[in-house]
Order: C-alpha cells, then sequence, then structure tokens
C-alpha cells in the first residue's frame, strides 16, 4: 500500500516506555491531526518515526509504501519520503538556508546516483525562488543563516519552505502552530494547504484545536498515555475544543492510561 | 572496623625535560655584504643565541607547549649543501591566492630563491627580493628594516632566526605606491633533519598599500624532524595599508617555532590573516602594535589540527596610542588526539584612550581526546577604552547534526557542514577568494578522515 502503516509501536526513551502501541495508518492525500493533552507521547511519535537516536522502538513495526523502515537512519528515511517539521528548530550558524536546502537535495541526488553532480547553481536559485514564492518567502531568506535570529514564525516557515522543497511523501508537523501568531498561523496554514494533494500525505500533531481551522483534515486521533484512544472525522476536534479531554481521560482511566 | 583505604592520586607535572642545544656554530652566520650594521646586528643575535636557554614549560608562555622531544641537536641549516630540497614545488603552491594573477613571486628553497617581480613596480622603487639578494643589493635598505620591529632577543628561536637566517624576503613598498596585483612567496622546506631559517621583512612607507601572501609549506608524509624558526617583521607607516596573509601548510613532521610582530603608525592599517592546518607542533608568537593615533589593525585566524598535532598560538594587541582599534577573531577545530592552544591579550597603553579593542577564540573539539585550551586575557592602563573578549571551546551539537540529518543529508557530511559553519565567521572576514578555497578544502581533508 502507498502511505503510512504505524503498527503496534513502542518506543522508550532511556528504559521509560512513552509508547505503548500506536496504531495508524496514513495513505497518502490524507490528512491525519492527532490531539491529545501534553506528555502523552506525541512528539515522541514524531521523533520515533523520524529516527532520533534517543529514542528506542522496543516493539512494533513502520511501514512506508510497505517497506519497514525501522531499520534506517534518518537520511535514509528522509530520502524515502519522511518528513518532520520539528517543534523546536534548531539554528545551525553559518550555514545559509539556501546552502543547507542545496546540500539536502544534493543528498537525494547522490544517494540515487554517487556520480552525480549535483543540482546547479540556476536549476537551485529557480526552484528556490518558486518555493519561496509559493510561501510568500523574502528573497533575503535565502541567505540568513538556518533558524538563526528567526522569529517563530520564521522558523516555521522555513520548516514549512524545507517541505516544499524535498516533497516528501509524508510529512509530520509537530506542533507547527505553537508559538505563531494569527497572522504567521495563516501563512504557515497557507504554506501546507498549497503542497497538499494525492502524494503527500500529513500527519499534524497539535494540542490545540485552532490550526484545524486552517488546515481541514480528514481524519482526527486522540492520543492518551502513549496509544491512539479514539479516532474520528473532523468533528472529533470540535468536540475536544468544546468539551476539553476530561471525559477521554475518564473514559481510559482504566487500563489504557495506566 | 573497616578501614577505608585513602587513595591518593597524583597529577603533578613530571619535572620539565629541556631539549638538547642546537650544533650550530658562529661560522654558519651568513655573509652577504660588508655591511656594518647588518654584521652587527647578527653577531648581535648570535650572542643572544647562546646566551639564551632552550625555552621549558616552567616559562610561562611555553607551560603548555613542551618540545623536550625536538631533536634540536641533530639538525643541519638548511640550504648549506646545494643537494638539499631539489624536488620541485608543488605546482598548486604557485597559484596565485588573492586574486587573478601575481605582482611578484618568490619561491624559497634550500636549493635558493627564483623570483619574478614585474617591471611596473619596480620601476616605482618597489623592492621584492629574497634576504640574499635584499643583502647585496640593498644593503643600506635592509640595515634599516632589519630588526626594527623584532628583537632577536625575544626569544631562543628568533635569536636564531635573526643570527643565522639565509632565507628569507623583502619587501619595501616607498611612499604613496599602491599595488594592486598581489605578492606572492612560498618558503618550501623538505629534507629531514633539516632546520630552516627564516626571515620576512615587509616595510610600507607613508600611503603605501600592497596585499602581499607567504606561506610555508613542505611535502606532507615524511619522515623524521623538520624544524622552521622565523622572523616576521612588518612595519605599516602613517596611511599605510598592508594586507598579510599567513598560510602554514607544514608537513606534519614540522616543527615551527615563530616570532612575529606588526607595527602600525599613525592612521595606518592591517588586514592580517593566519590559516594553520599544518605542521606537527607550532609556537607562534603574534603581536600587533598599534603604535600611531588611529591605527587599526584586524587579526583573523583559522587553525584545523588532528593526529598529534599541536598548535599554539600567542597573540598580542598593544594599543600605544589614543584611538586605536584592534579586532581579533581566531577559530579552531580539532580532531583526533590535537591539541591547539591560544593564549591571547590586549594591552592598552596608560595614554592610549579611546581605544577599541576586541578579542575573541572559538574552537570545536571534533574527538574525545582533542584538547583546545583558549586563554583571554586584558591589561588596560587607560580610562575611556572600550575592550571586550571571549573564548570558548565547545562540541559538535548532536541536535545540530541530527536536524540535517533529517533532511536527509548524511551524518558525516551534516558534521561537515556544521563545522563549516563554525568557521562562517572567519570565511566571512577573508576578502580572497583563494584563501577561502585552501581552509575549504583543508575542512574537506580533515573532516574526511574520521572514521
Amino acid at each position: 500500500m502507498s502511505g503510512l502503516e504505524i503498527k503496534n509501536l513502542h518506543v522508550s526513551i532511556e528504559d521509560k516506555e512513552i509508547l505503548k502501541g500506536v496504531d495508524l495508518t496514513i495513505d497518502k492525500g490524507e490528512v491525519h491531526a492527532i490531539m491529545g493533552p501534553n506528555g502523552t507521547g506525541k512528539s515522541t511519535l514524531a521523533y520515533a518515526l523520524m529516527g532520533h537516536p534517543a529514542y528506542t522502538i522496543t516493539e512494533g513495526e513502520v511501514l512506508l509504501n510497505g517497506e519497514n523502515i525501522l531499520e534506517l537512519e534518518a537520511d535514509e528515511r528522509s530520502r524515502k519520503g519522511i518528513f518532520l517539521a520539528f517543534q523546536y528548530p534548531v539554528a545551525i550558524p553559518g550555514v545559509t538556508v539556501a546552502n543547507f536546502l542545496r546540500t539536502a537535495l544534493n543528498a537525494r541526488r547522490k544517494a540515487v546516483n554517487p556520480d552525480d553532480k549535483g543540482v546547479s547553481l540556476v536549476e537551485f536559485r529557480k526552484l528556490l525562488k518558486e518555493k519561496m514564492d509559493l510561501l510568500k518567502m523574502d528573497s533575503a531568506f535565502a541567505g540568513r543563516y538556518l533558524n538563526d535570529g528567526f522569529s517563530g514564525g520564521e522558523k516555521k516557515r522555513a520548516e514549512i519552505l524545507q517541505m516544499a522543497t524535498l516533497r516528501p511523501e509524508i510529512a509530520i508537523l509537530d506542533e507547527t502552530d505553537s508559538g505563531l501568531d494569527i497572522d504567521a498561523l495563516r501563512i504557515v496554514s497557507e504554506g501546507v494547504n498549497a503542497l497538499r494533494g494525492p502524494d503527500l500525505g500529513v500527519l499534524l500533531i497539535t494540542h490545540y484545536q485552532r490550526i484545524l481551522n486552517y488546515i481541514k483534515p480528514d481524519y482526527v486521533h486522540v492520543m492518551l498515555g502513549g496509544r491512539v484512544v479514539e479516532s474520528g472525522g473532523p468533528d472529533l476536534a470540535l468536540h475536544l475544543e468544546e468539551h476539553g479531554y476530561d471525559w477521554v481521560r475518564e473514559k481510559y482511566s482504566n487500563g489504557a492510561a495506566a | 572496623m573497616i578501614e577505608t583505604p585513602t587513595i591518593i592520586t597524583s597529577r603533578r607535572r613530571p619535572a620539565s625535560v629541556i631539549a638538547p642545544e642546537f650544533t650550530f656554530s658562529e661560522d654558519h652566520i651568513p655573509n652577504f655584504s660588508d655591511d656594518k650594521a647588518i654584521i652587527e646586528y647578527r653577531q648581535q643575535a648570535w650572542q643572544a643565541f647562546q646566551a639564551l636557554p632552550m625555552p621549558l614549560t616552567t616559562d610561562e608562555p611555553w607551560r603548555r607547549t613542551d618540545i623536550h622531544t625536538l631533536q634540536s641537536d641533530r639538525f643541519q641549516l638548511a640550504g648549506l649543501n646545494s643537494t638539499d630540497g631539489k624536488e620541485k614545488v608543488p605546482a598548486q603552491l604557485l597559484k596565485p591566492l588573492a586574486g587573478k594573477s601575481h605582482g611578484g613571486q618568490i619561491v624559497l628553497s634550500a636549493s635558493g630563491a627564483a623570483k619574478s617581480i614585474s617591471e611596473d613596480l619596480e620601476k616605482q622603487g618597489v623592492v621584492f627580493t629574497d634576504l640574499k639578494t635584499a643583502e647585496e643589493k640593498h644593503p643600506g635598505l635592509l640595515a634599516e628594516v632589519l630588526g626594527k620591529v623584532v628583537s632577536p632577543n625575544e626569544g631562543k628561536f628568533a635569536a636564531l632566526a635573526a643570527a643565522l637566517s639565509r632565507t628569507g624576503i623583502l619587501l619595501y613598498v616607498p611612499r604613496h605606491v599602491q599595488i594592486d596585483t598581489p605578492l606572492h612567496s612560498l618558503l618550501w622546506g623538505q629534507g629531514t633533519g633539516l632546520a630552516y631559517l627564516s626571515h620576512i621583512l615587509v616595510y610600507l612607507e607613508e600611503g603605501a598599500s600592497v596585499t602581499y601572501v607567504h606561506e610555508s609549506a613542505s611535502p606532507e608524509a615524511e619522515a623524521g624532524q623538520i624544524m622552521h624558526a622565523g622572523i616576521v617583521e612588518l612595519f605599516v607607516g602613517r596611511e599605510a595599508h598592508l594586507g598579510f596573509v599567513e598560510l602554514q601548510s607544514w608537513g606534519q613532521n614540522v616543527w615551527n617555532f615563530s616570532h612575529e610582530r606588526a607595527r602600525i603608525e599613525q592612521d595606518g592599517s592591517i588586514d592580517w590573516i593566519f590559516g594553520a592546518i599544518g605542521s606537527r607542533l607550532t609556537k607562534n608568537f603574534s603581536e600587533l602594535s598599534l603604535a600611531g593615533r588611529g591605527a587599526v589593525g584586524k587579526m583573523s585566524g583559522f587553525y584545523f589540527t588532528n593526529n598529534q598535532q599541536h598548535l599554539d598560538h600567542d597573540t598580542q594587541q598593544n594599543h600605544l596610542a589614543p584611538h586605536t582599534t584592534s579586532d581579533l577573531l581566531f577559530k579552531g577545530a580539532l580532531l583526533d588526539e590535537s591539541r591547539s592552544v591560544w593564549q591571547g591579550m590586549i594591552y592598552v597603553a596608560p595614554d592610549a584612550v579611546k581605544t577599541d579593542g576586541y578579542q575573541a577564540n572559538r574552537n570545536i573539539v571534533l574527538s574525545r581526546n582533542a584538547r583546545a585550551d583558549s586563554i583571554p586575557g586584558l591589561e588596560i592602563l587607560a580610562d575611556d577604552v572600550r575592550c571586550t573578549h571571549g573564548a570558548t571551546v565547545g562540541k559538535i551539537d548532536p541536535e545540530l547534526v541530527f536536524y540535517l540529518v533529517s533532511r536527509g543529508i548524511p551524518e558525516k557530511e551534516a558534521e561537515k557542514l556544521v563545522v563549516q559553519g563554525f568557521f562562517d565567521p572567519i570565511m566571512q572576514r577573508i576578502p580572497f577568494e583563494g584563501v577561502r578555497d585552501r581552509f575549504q578544502a583543508a575542512i574537506t581533508k580533515k573532516m574526511k578522515t574520521i572514521i
């Protein structure tokens, strides 16, 4: 099948189990939102899918287009089509946005053909301009050091720019709405919407319903205690907005959230 | 009752061991002219050399740089035997680094000097020649310039280079002569068991300006020790400007010692760039003396060590007159069991008011067994000054690497990108593409050695 299948995923950090059997399937073309209170393992899921070395998979499977990716390093997962928009993107001093993106694109080409000479400067500039126009970004942005001194909104926009340039099959957006004012949220959401299509599956991790007014999900899931406990359509998000998470906690207070 | 045994660990340094004395003799003092002042200079330097002991780790400037395994008693002077250094200089070392072409180029090796200078510059009275020719043709000028900025008494190796240097450069730029095409010189040292001694002299008269690149290099993988001791004297007259790039690309069997100073007169300026990637061990004393009102000096250092390399840069920024400005940034990366030392001092003389001094040293340690020491210092004797400094030693942040790796960049390449980014502030200070390319190539080459 084409998309991401997460089966009974258990993940630990320093011997503490955080994810306790997550099951989730994201087909390409779909947008899934994962909601849930703080500390339920939403970001752990994002990092584990990307392959952060601090997260240990103790059980389960993750298949991308039918292929198990858990044995792959993060760079290989990226080149296969997984993308993580970080909640807190780190600054890389001295490396410009343009230089970084060009290196990332060339790494993809080299993985396919070790003798590849890389994307030409002219071709790259054209591509970058196209993507930056799409996200309404000033061209000076390309010459700035990646995330270095960026505002919250600029960091999130830079993440979406990377997503637009690298064209993943599955994009995980980890709390992309956090720390954004309403204008920045709108710009970032428009960027994501512009990239939506039959070739992209999105896993949108969020604490608040707010971003879902801008990026309309096809499915909404609730995570609690390291598991996906409720799944539904967009209505579920609205229900959560109105009633909070207490009813979910009550419903699953025995067993699942232990 | 069981007594807990007391464990006493001692971290006392072993007693300082001294390197053996050199075996050079007074007969080795070169004699290329009858100029009394030059002869006198060398005689005094020779006496200083004999009087000064080999440096010990108990001497403050040498505390972190132990040279007792230097086989100082085995070195022969390079250039005495006509068979020394016959191997051809690699062509890439002769390429222009600070522009598209040279206004002049000199290659110094044990077998002599090969030089070229544009006729146009000669007509304007510019002297750019090797030390021997300078003494034969311009003894008066050489005598005037010799020892004006660096005294032979400043150390054992300074005295040695002053007394016995047979090779070196004299660059003299007359009043208001502005040289557009950069000048280039190369000291090529090869052969084992040889001591290369060099003396670089640059003298810019009022309003003169020039960009000059000097490189020291030798074959990379030769066995046995080579030694280099050098003096660099830079005099920048009133309203003159010197761009000076020093590249240290010695092979990793070279023990390198140098005493360098730039003296900047009123409203003069220097842009001084150091690139150090070679040598087994380097002890470099570099001093900027802002002697005239309004003098400006910028010092930028790039170093990258691996294997057992040990690079020690001792910098001093002397503000000796009011309204002087200095700006120093040294950045280094370290691999394997290598080690770097940077010790810097800003000195502000009592009457050097309205001084603006800055110094920073940043290090990125890329292996567990490498070590960087960074010791900034300020000595301010004037009021109404602004002096700032900073020193850091850090590791590569794994979260930065993960971020890049998560974008499909393989880990080794991600680390290289982080290191390149670390050096970017130095690259930004270097106006010469050829020099920047050299440093980038050094980063690529050394990063490749990580297993």
